[in-house]
């Protein structure tokens, strides 16, 4: 099995443009297995779209390192497929051509045209083949920029915040369609959200995390089997504790209070 | 209201034509060939007049008419008050400015050498337009994606291209072996400065989540300056092609007193030195008419290209 990620001793540090320095990440350490789905959840600014980020190779630790399989990761690769925070796709493209994007980039788009018809069906966008995406919905271009990250058959999905812009019964049906495609193709999935239902519901772990400096608190397994009563008593345990953690990263006071 | 506004252009092109025929000429003015204003006026409210009696019918095939009538009548009233001011009060000084019947007539018995004239005007511009057009869209995208382009080309593009395409007239006279092509490369210059500005700055406006993206989903830098830098520029492109586009009218006046043997400037800057003033005015008309056509058409193209754009900017 390929897509196994060891993320060790990781600092990220951002100049912001008031020329102070913000520590993004501080010593992160995260060993992720093949076909694992994780969900990164914490407040705002914790650092979850940052580590995102260093997976996939748009930037570089400051120190630790980052590996694919045993391999460093030095830049992006269209084997770690990622579908961004906020809206890329590519305005001047169609639906159709911006799924099949990847693929005419990487010439192996002859021959998998049907590939791109599958994946548009399965983010229920058949039909809008032609619109551009200043016609859509923004659900329909969350769905749409899922359907570019996944057709390219990554080894590893990064998705940051996929399903914010969704209603609620499109999004379970959207979380349904990621287990499923989970299990089709063996995908390594690592999913920022702030839905902590949605977390319980997808994650093998869920990885809560807190800011200033950016650092991961806790690690809890979820030891749940497929499919999930969202209600479920065990279900609803999981809740309680995930939302301890947060309340404890949100409440606990600034350690400059104290001295 | 409608039927109003439609009736208004009749009713003006039928003043128009009375105003052109009842009131006597001035004697100051030299006789026109031919009334030709008045077969203008009178071609107008037939016109205007069966676009009336459609309107009554079945308003829906009017409705762009309807909108453009007050404009119409706009146009009407203007042309009746130079008419007024010009052959039949002699109120503006005669010689520069001719009656509207010899402009007109100027147009029609003169029409094949203004003709020929524009041909070759076309000839230079469109040549000289395609060359800076091609050269400005390379050396902007050159300067936008790479910076060793940037480093060294770009200083020299804010030094050369401000300065007017006048003050290289000597250099160039001596530097190109035909007028011909002394010209074109003047008129391409004029299109290349705007072009490259606009392309470059349009490429470095770009979000850069856009060629994170490309990144992600394994494109190769090449593939991603055509097939994202360049697309998502294009908007900018546009504008600078339009800027060149108005530059290289002016540059084409400029061009063509180096020596021309025809073209529509050479023509308007002849029929000046002959203090002929009817042909001046119908050289100037043909050259707005064919500009506004350039410009009309370069519009058509751009909507067609820029069809993914939300809200396009409308000139
Ligand atoms: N390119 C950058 N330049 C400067 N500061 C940055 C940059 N990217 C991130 N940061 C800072 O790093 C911190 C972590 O940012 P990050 O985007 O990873 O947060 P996040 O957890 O994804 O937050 P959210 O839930 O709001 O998306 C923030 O304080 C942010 O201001
Ligand atoms: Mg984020």
């Amino acid at each position: 099995m390929v897509g196994g990620i060891e993320i060790s001793h990781v600092n990220k540090e951002f100049t912001n443009p008031q020329g102070e320095t913000v520590r993004a990440l501080h010593d992160v350490s995260l060993s992720i297995a093949p076909g694992d789905f994780i969900s990164l959840i914490g407040p705002s600014g914790c650092g979850k779209s940052t580590l995102l980020r260093l997976i996939s190779g748009l930037i570089s630790p400051d120190s630790g390192s980052v590996k694919l399989d045993g391999g460093d990761i030095t830049s992006p690769g269209s084997d770690r497929g990622f579908m961004f925070q906020e809206h890329t796709l590519f305005p001047w493209l169609n639906i159709y051509d911006n799924i099949a994007f990847g693929l005419r980039a990487r010439k192996i788009f002859r021959g998998s045209e049907k590939l791109v018809d599958e994946f548009i069906s399965l983010v229920g966008l058949k039909g809008f083949e032609k619109y551009y995406p200043h016609q859509l919905s923004g659900g329909m271009c969350q769905r749409a920029s899922l359907a570019r990250a996944l057709v390219g058959h990554p080894k590893v999905l990064l998705l940051d915040e996929p399903l914010g812009a969704l209603d609620a019964f499109t999004r379970m049906n959207m979380q349904d369609e990621i287990l499923r495609i989970r299990a089709e193709q063996n995908m390594t999935m690592i999913m920022v959200t702030h839905d902590v239902d949605e977390a319980i519901y997808l994650s093998d772990r869920i990885v809560v995390m807190t800011p200033r400096p950016g650092k991961i608190i806790s690690v809890v397994d979820v030891g749940l089997s497929h499919p999930r009563a969202r209600g479920g008593e065990d279900f609803l345990a999981y809740h309680a504790k995930i939302l301890r953690l947060l309340n404890y990263t949100i409440s606990k006071p600034e350690p400059d209070y104290y001295l | 209201m409608h039927k109003l506004k439609s009736f208004l252009p009749v009713l003006f092109s039928a003043l128009a034509l009375i105003t052109a025929l009842a009131l006597p000429d001035s004697p100051l003015h030299p006789e026109a060939q031919a009334p030709f204003l008045s077969y203008v006026f009178a071609a107008v409210l037939i016109v205007t007049a069966v676009l009336f009696f459609v309107g009554l019918k079945s308003p829906r095939y009017t409705k762009k008419y309807t909108h453009k009538a007050p404009f119409c009548c706009g146009v009407l009233a203007f042309l009746t008050v130079l008419n007024i001011l010009t052959v039949k009060t002699a109120i503006l000084p005669v010689l520069y400015f001719p009656s509207l019947d010899r402009v007109a007539g100027v147009l029609i018995t003169d029409a094949a050498f203004i003709g020929k004239c524009l041909l070759y005007s076309l000839r230079l511009l469109i040549t000289g337009w395609v060359c800076g057009a091609a050269a400005g869209i390379f050396t902007g995208i050159a300067i936008g994606v790479n910076p060793g382009a940037r480093y060294w080309v770009y200083p020299l593009v804010r030094v050369l291209g401000p300065i007017p395409s006048t003050a290289w007239v000597p250099l160039v006279l001596v530097s190109f072996p035909t007028v011909v092509s002394a010209s074109a490369f003047l008129i391409a210059l004029a299109v290349w400065f705007p072009t490259t500005v606009l392309t470059s700055s349009g490429i470095g406006s770009i979000q850069n989540s856009y060629f994170e993206a490309a990144a992600t989903l394994g494109a190769s830098p090449g593939y991603t300056i055509f097939k994202v830098a360049v697309p998502a520029a294009l908007p900018h492109v546009f504008i600078g092609l339009f800027n060149g586009t108005t530059a290289s009218f002016i540059t084409l006046v400029t061009a063509e007193m180096l020596g021309a043997k025809y073209g529509i400037g050479w023509y308007i800057n002849w029929q000046k030195e002959m203090m002929s003033y009817a042909n001046v005015y119908a050289g100037l008309i043909v050259m707005s008419i064919t500009c506004y056509l350039l410009i009309t058409f370069l519009f058509k193209f751009r909507d067609k290209v820029l069809i993914w754009q939300k809200g396009v900017i409308k000139w």
